[in-house]
């Protein structure tokens, strides 16, 4: 069976509603075991003291910002290229839970970042690209709020989440190819030596995993949503024409 | 069982707090949503099944 018969919202949401269960599931046993892992079952750092904890949080959800921001990407460019609803629902549906998860990350952020730099915010390229990111993710809910035809803020949005992807590669490379910034380097590598210690790795491979799979179940619950509420605005059209 | 966060308890705790807060909400909200999508869709459904 090929993959493009899931664009069918009969299909997509039967599909949706076997794997959804397991989603929950694991995403809520894998946050668990990682944040209280993390929270209670690891050390101080020798420089960051305490504050080290919140790395469980900070990754996890600046990894999902970035990443969501692709997902909308993938499925935007579908829906341009070849018309099928339900990928430019799951773009609409990913767009608020990737802002949320944009949130966090500032906001955990900025607070590890007092005590650390000395400041709550920096004009860092990793910090402003971040936040330009968290603005192209409220301007592209509010583009499909003001437009009343969905096909039409479909493809707007899908143009916006182009443009916006700048940014989005922007906030994962800005640490790599910007030396003057405040923030650090990656805390996940492919290159064992660059990434943090075991102690801490273990458990934040956990976290991330719990923030992958909530993102993935709300996503498929989120697009299922943007589904029936199109099915029941266009039998309310059809009402409204007889 | 509370582990000792020294100094910087107030900026743990609050990190913790903070995005705890809004993943709860965010769950909720999408739950909230959810169940209105259904009961819509279902009364328009059984309006349009009724009259035809």
């Amino acid at each position: 069976m090929s993959l493009w018969s899931y664009a069918n919202p009969v299909k997509f949401l039967t599909l949706s509603a076997k794997v959804q269960p397991a989603l929950w599931v694991l995403s809520g046993a894998c946050l668990c075991i990682g944040l209280i892992w993390g929270f209670f079952f690891t050390p101080d750092d020798f420089r960051q003291g305490s504050t080290v904890k919140i790395i469980y949080l900070h990754v996890p959800s600046a990894l999902m910002a970035i990443n969501a921001w692709f997902m909308m990407l993938v499925t935007s460019l579908i829906w341009l290229i070849r018309r099928h609803h339900v990928s430019a629902l799951a773009a609409k549906a990913a767009a608020p839970v990737g802002v949320v998860m944009t949130l966090i990350a500032l906001v955990t952020g900025a607070i590890w970042g007092q005590p650390m730099w000395g400041t709550w915010w920096a004009w860092d390229p990793r910090l402003t690209s971040f936040l330009i990111l968290f603005l192209f993710y409220l301007g592209y809910i509010a583009l499909w709020e003001a437009i009343e035809d969905p096909d039409t803020a479909a493809d707007l949005t899908s143009v916006l989440c182009l443009v916006g992807s700048v940014f989005a590669v922007l906030s994962r490379y800005a640490v790599n190819f910007w030396n003057q910034g405040l923030h650090q380097g990656a805390s996940l590598s492919l290159d064992k030596e660059e990434n943090v210690a075991d102690v801490f790795y273990f458990p934040l491979l956990v976290a991330i995993a719990g923030f992958v799979l909530l993102f993935l179940a709300l996503v498929l619950y989120r697009t299922g949503t943007e589904i029936r509420l199109r099915r029941a605005r266009a039998l309310m059209a059809r009402e409204q024409r007889a | 069982m509370m582990p000792d966060l020294g100094k910087y308890a107030e900026a743990v705790l609050t990190a913790y707090g903070a995005s705890i807060i809004l993943l709860v909400l965010l769950v909720a909200l999408t739950f909230r949503r959810g169940r209105r999508a259904r009961a819509q869709l279902r009364e328009i459904e059984a309006r349009v099944k009724r009259d035809g």
